[in-house]
């Protein structure tokens, strides 16, 4: 570094140098940064285990330095599950997208939920299924068109998009349910502050913990990565809005 | 300590699963397999390991996946429709190369099919189950007994391969109560550093997956997989053989079956029928070898094979004996356990 020059940023270590598959202006890459940088600065890459989902974050863990389980497509949670309960001393995650955890995987969500689960899902809602080449989501917004609903999604044929925080956040045994988005800086930041609480919540025992993140596909939408974030101010966070849907009371995390 | 006990085929499976050094069971209940699940459910305060009753088999087979790739001694149990919900994740299982143990304790299919006791999972054991090219090792035991023994040796072999074993017993082998010796408890100490424990510095991170998504290096992992096969064939084929010294008509059966069959063995003796029973123990690999030699020898004119099934395992029999003498077939079907005496009078009849 020159002289007179001060590093504020730089990429955590725990994030592996590796050129990412992902689509330019896609969130996982963001995501992934969040999740690994407190990793490092907790120091805790010896205590995380993660598990990857089926869709986009196939391949999460050809990036993220840490023990990677690759689940079956939607049982990411079951999986978890069974680390979890083998050792109860780790910290694991499962990362799903919404097809994964709400479509295909959605009775092992909502029983991993019911359960009390003491492990954190980090949900990526982005509305379309990515890697299959962009169809039909079980959280497509109404009239959203995709290669499955071309004409866009019909919401008398097809529902409406399942709202998965407001669900899980009615059961019992769940501790901590926030939606967050990484739409703007700010919000990446509030992002990552979910993610260090449900991480604190996990390590402290008190149930499942459910960050969903309201994500993006410029692929997909066909949209530019600026669209992407327009569409998700105007169009999806009206719908999915942000906050906490549960939480446990404050002098029980500290 | 070893002791002797009077006890029902699940819960003889679920206490040697224990003593076996268990840490994880992932169950759901299915008849007739539900005991299993009660069992270690009840006995689970005594001891170390964690038990889940999951929301189906759908879950409670990608528990065992996380689980076993945590590198704990993990099984699951269920019956015919549970296994075949089960296998997508040994499918998983068998590619990310996971010890773990697996019973099916058979109910006659197809379908919802009945409860009663069949061998109709034979195909769908031994031939892979699942998508894609791979075997389980599986055991089939015919006594309460032998399922204790075979849930030892499951756990060993399932370490010793790292590959996932399964035990194919029936609805039969599991309801009844037979005396049965249980063997001293083993402290289990994994020795796993291939297992997701959490990546320390002195190590890379270890990833479990079964996704290799270009060509070359999938077709690797079969060819690795298929090394992994051609060992166990040579090392742990199991048999037992009765009354074969001068035989010229011998049953084939296994399981349940193979215990009618002793007894059919037994009465055309006495009528003076020099006939005997060879029993595959492992059904895959099969004991091909030991039956080509048999069917080598002079004075056997046949083999019969009897199963609880529309012919299953007879055409690995006929593989095996490869044209050098005739091979026949008695079954029944849909949880019907045949008699003595109608296997033996079916025998006199049409191939005497």
């Amino acid at each position: 570094m020159k002289p007179g020059y001060e590093q504020i940023y730089k990429r955590p270590e725990t994030l592996l140098p590796k050129r990412m598959h992902y689509c330019p202006g896609c969130f996982h890459s963001t995501i992934h940064k969040i999740i690994m940088e407190i990793v490092e600065e907790w120091d805790i890459q010896d205590k995380v285990i993660g598990v990857c989902p089926v869709g986009c974050s196939v391949f999460a863990y050809d990036y993220l330095d840490i023990d990677m389980q690759e689940a079956a497509h939607g049982r990411a949670a079951a999986v978890a599950t069974g680390i979890k309960r083998m050792l109860p001393d780790k910290i694991v995650f499962s990362y799903q997208g919404d097809g994964d955890l709400a479509a295909i995987g959605t009775a092992e969500t909502i029983h991993a939920c019911n359960r009390g689960e003491n492990f954190t899902f980090i949900f990526i809602n982005n509305g379309i299924y990515g890697m299959t080449g962009g169809q039909m989501a079980p959280t497509t917004l109404e009239g959203q068109k995709t290669t499955t609903s071309p004409y866009g999604r019909e919401p008398a044929t097809t529902g409406m998009p399942i709202k998965m925080s407001e669900l899980v956040s009615q059961l019992i045994s769940v501790a901590y349910v926030e939606r967050v988005s990484c739409n703007t800086p700010a919000n990446t930041r509030k992002a990552k502050r979910a993610i260090e609480k449900a991480f604190k919540i996990q390590m402290k025992g008190l149930g499942t913990t459910f960050i969903e993140v309201v994500s993006n596909c410029p692929s997909n939408w066909k949209c530019t990565p600026e669209e992407s974030l327009e569409w998700i101010k105007e169009k999806a966070l009206p719908y999915f809005p942000l906050g906490v849907f549960k939480e446990p009371a404050k002098e029980e995390v500290e | 300590m070893a002791e002797t006990r009077f006890m029902k085929g699940n819960e003889a499976l679920g206490e040697a699963a224990i003593r076996a050094g268990l840490q994880g069971y992932f169950g759901y209940p299915i008849t007739p397999q539900s005991e299993v699940v009660e069992y270690l459910a009840l006995q689970e305060p005594n001891h170390n390991y964690v038990l889940i009753q999951a929301e189906s088999e759908l879950a409670a087979v990608n528990m065992v996946y996380g689980a076993a790739a945590a590198g704990a001694r993990v099984m699951t149990t269920t019956s015919s429709p549970g296994f075949s919900l089960m296998q997508e994740g040994i499918s998983y299982i068998a590619c990310s190369e996971l010890p773990c143990v697996f019973a099916n304790i058979v109910r006659g299919g197809p379908g919802l099919g009945t409860i009663q006791p069949s061998q109709s999972d034979y195909f769908q054991a031994t031939k892979g189950g699942g998508h894609g090219d791979y075997h389980l090792i599986v055991l089939g035991p015919n006594s309460v007994q032998e399922t204790v023994d075979h849930i030892y040796l499951a756990f060993e072999l399932a370490d010793k391969y790292r590959s996932p074993v399964m035990l194919l017993s029936d609805g039969a082998i599991g309801q009844m109560m037979e005396k049965v010796v249980l063997p001293d408890p083993i402290e289990y100490k994994p020795d796993k550093p291939w297992a997701t424990t959490g990546k320390t510095p002195d190590r890379e991170r270890n990833i479990i997956t079964s996704l290799f998504i270009q060509a070359e290096i999938m077709e690797q992992r079969n060819l690795k997989l298929q090394e992994k096969f051609k060992k166990i064939t040579e090392n742990e084929v199991r048999y037992e053989e009765y009354k074969l010294d001068d035989v010229e008509y011998i049953i084939v059966s296994f399981g349940l079956c193979s215990r009618i069959s002793k007894k059919v063995v037994d009465q055309a003796r006495e009528s003076g029928i020099k006939m005997g029973l060879f029993r595959p123990i492992t059904l895959w690999p099969f004991p091909t070898k030991p039956i080509e030699e048999l069917a080598s020898i002079n004075s056997v004119k046949c083999f019969i094979s009897v199963e609880m099934n529309a012919g299953q395992m007879v055409e690995d029999v006929k593989l095996s004996v490869n044209g050098k003498k005739p091979v026949y077939f008695y079954g029944r079907t849909g949880g019907i356990v045949p008699t003595p005496d109608e296997i033996i009078n079916h025998i006199k009849e049409n191939l005497l």
